[in-house]
């Protein structure tokens, strides 16, 4: 069994007909209290789940925003024990599902076996790894699933429908489906028409399973994805804690706007 | 103890998985690029043993390239160090001015085939994206190279180069702004182009089939010599040793090659030690552990966290943190020995090849490979040969040892 809480949180979504709104933001941006102050604002703001990056400073699938945020958390001398520490402290208080974004060094230095067991310890609900594909995850997805973590597949519009099948089989509850061939944070390629009826095609291998889009959703372009079972937005918010930080503003209660936003146009 | 299997090329030792023994390698990319990259693989295992694709890749290294390169003996350096007879492999002296020739002119190949009509790379040293919009150029491919700013403005040579073939060079201003942030940066530009363009990895690093068809086509280098080989002393001598840099590994990969199977022949790969009391980018030398970058499992420079560290060298080509999975292969089988020179034996050894061999003028990183003649050779019998792999030529590199050196320009 992976993640129940995940698994839980989706039934319920359902029931109310609702889009999860997930958010992402990276771990130390821009240092670790704050970090900890915007994922609880998050929550409190209406995120149904919360993705947080541990920052790795090669980062090969990264865009511009989500980069500046990692060299911020990085440059404020983010350690893998705080990112462990923050999701601590925010369970304490909040329910909200959180998944850990990272890049497969961070977890290999770790150790995999550490690694899953501080997210079972802190309640993490799933793992997301964005250089480590099908099949290539089998076994630290395997792993995962053995400490009731979910390993959440990605799919992209290049995956041939022959991988489609096999990752989907092996997928836990939640697949993150790629919008289009960009780094995070580009600019949305495609109409979200022609997004939804790729995403549908992909849904349809088996609709049992639930299916995030990510990658280019902004406040411009989220209303038109909503019937996404959720959606994933992260350059945006990382762009806010920028914004934030250069015009002397607070991010935390940027961020929580930007949240209460994004939540409205999906309603 | 890892075995190297003989009778099967460098390239081909690697599992279904793309690792070599097991846990260098592999394809570590997010997900959008499985299937170019399963595109590529199909394609260049169908066309290396295509004779129409090996005739016009032959075709260019011999009428484009100027194949073969000279092989030299270096009477004034053997006869200064009093040792082992010290012969060079001139690699500098193919067009463009050096061994990345190669691998640049068999992507623009390969793009053609693939119908690609853009093609994107990565550079350090500068040669690489030098000759990629060479090839380029000729072969009627749009061209990109990423490249650390830090790289632009101490190889401005090269993008002089990079800029008259038409290339558009993309600066890359994070982390240390070298080659390391331009592989990242050119990576991430495949990502996001991979529908329409082809990418070039400049030496043997990234995803295992970058690493293959970069080999594969260096390896042209060996071939040469080892026929020079033959024709200069009959046979392949019983006491040699052949010393290449080492950065991302693909000239001395190149240089290697045909001559894995016979281990009376010593293979010794110099990478870059930095400044005295510096930083480094020697991560086989060092013993680093093995990390992930760039898609491969490899010895990186990296703290316990798993950032990788910043490096230091005054040869940017060999600026990297990582290595090939081919030589961390090589050396945890044994197979070859890897050492580094600093700054200043580099600087020490381009100063007296080109006093004493005026037509060896090294750039910065075969410079590193002099430095480890020049150390060993006196030690060594004279009936020992050792072949050194002059793989750049040092125009590129003419301020930074002029303004070491005190010389006015
Ligand atoms: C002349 C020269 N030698 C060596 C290198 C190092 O690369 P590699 O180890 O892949 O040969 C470079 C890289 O730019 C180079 O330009």
């Amino acid at each position: 069994m992976t993640s129940h809480t995940l698994k839980k949180n989706f039934d319920k979504l359902k029931e109310k007909k609702e889009t999860a709104l997930i958010t992402y933001t990276v771990a130390g941006d821009p240092d670790k209290e704050t970090s900890l102050e915007i994922l609880k604002s998050i929550a409190k703001s209406g995120a149904n789940i919360i993705e947080i990056g541990l920052a790795h400073n090669t980062p090969i699938g990264d865009g511009k925003e989500i980069q500046n945020s990692a060299h911020r958390a990085i440059s404020n001398g983010i350690l893998v024990k705080d990112l462990f520490d923050i999701i601590e402290d925010f369970k304490k208080n909040y329910s909200t599902d959180i998944i850990i974004m990272t890049y497969y060094n961070m977890i290999l230095q770790f150790g995999a076996d550490n690694f899953v067991n501080e997210c079972r310890r802190t309640k993490v609900s799933g793992i997301i790894c964005v250089d480590l594909p099908w099949p290539e995850n089998k076994e630290f997805a395997e792993k995962c699933k053995n400490n009731s973590i979910s390993f959440i597949q990605l799919v992209a519009p290049t995956t041939s429908k022959e991988r489609l099948n096999k990752i989907i089989k092996d997928s836990h509850e939640m697949i993150y489906y790629i919008s289009m061939l960009s780094t995070t944070g580009g600019d949305l390629k495609s109409s979200p028409e022609e997004i939804l009826k790729n995403y549908n095609d992909v849904k349809n291998i088996d609709p049992s399973k639930k299916y995030v889009i990510g990658f280019g959703i902004t406040e411009n372009t989220i209303s038109a994805l909503k019937s996404a079972d959720g959606l994933v937005v992260g350059s945006v918010l990382c762009k806010e804690i920028t914004k934030s930080i250069k015009s002397g503003q607070n991010p935390v209660t940027n961020v929580a706007n930007m949240i209460v936003k994004l939540k409205n146009k999906i309603q | 103890m890892i075995e190297i299997k003989k009778g099967i090329p460098l390239i081909d030792q690697h599992d279904e998985n793309g690792f070599y023994a097991g846990k260098f390698g592999g394809s570590y990319v997010p997900e959008t690029l499985k299937k170019p990259i399963e595109d590529l693989t199909i394609a260049f295992e169908k066309l290396r043993y295509d004779e129409s694709f090996l005739k016009e890749r032959d075709y260019y290294f011999k009428n484009f390239i100027g194949t073969p390169t000279p092989f030299i003996k270096l009477e004034n350096l053997t006869k200064h160090l009093g040792g082992a007879n010290i012969w060079c492999k001139l690699v500098s002296k193919a067009t463009g001015g050096a061994h990345k020739v190669y691998n640049a002119t068999v992507h623009s190949l390969l793009a053609k085939r693939l119908g690609k009509k853009y093609i994107v790379g990565d550079t350090g040293a500068g040669y690489a994206g030098k000759m990629l919009s060479m090839a380029a150029a000729k072969f009627n491919l749009k061209c990109k190279i990423f490249m650390g700013t830090k790289d632009i403005s101490r190889q401005a040579i090269n993008c002089f180069s990079m800029k008259s073939f038409g290339a558009e060079i993309v600066p890359v201003d994070s982390g240390s702004k070298t080659l390391v942030d331009a592989v990242s940066e050119c990576i991430r530009y495949w990502v996001a182009n991979c529908d329409t363009t082809h990418m070039a990895i400049g030496s043997t690093v990234g995803p295992n089939i970058f690493i293959k068809i970069c080999a594969w086509s260096t390896a042209q280098i060996s071939k040469e010599l080892k026929s020079q080989l033959i024709s200069y002393f009959g046979s392949v001598p019983k006491k040699l040793k052949l010393l290449n840099c080492v950065g991302g590994g693909s000239s001395a990969a190149g240089f290697f090659n045909e001559f894995i199977d016979d281990e009376n022949i010593e293979l010794i790969g110099i990478e870059a030690g930095g400044p005295e009391n510096g930083k480094h980018a020697a991560p086989l030398t060092n013993n680093c552990k093995i990390g992930v970058l760039h898609g491969a499992a490899q010895y990186v420079l990296q703290n316990s966290e798993g950032q990788i560290e910043e490096t230091e060298s005054i040869a940017a080509g060999l600026d990297y943190p990582g290595v090939s999975p081919l030589h961390c292969f090589l050396k945890e089988a044994g197979r070859a020995r890897y050492t580094s020179a600093s700054d200043e034996e580099a600087l020490e050894a381009f100063k007296l090849v080109s006093r004493l061999e005026g037509f060896v003028s090294p750039s910065l990183e075969p410079s590193h490979a002099f430095a480890e003649a020049i150390k060993i050779a006196p030690k060594l019998s004279k009936d020992t040969i050792l072949v050194v792999n002059s793989c750049g030529e040092s125009s590129k590199d003419h301020n930074i040892i002029a303004e070491k050196l005190g010389y006015k320009l």
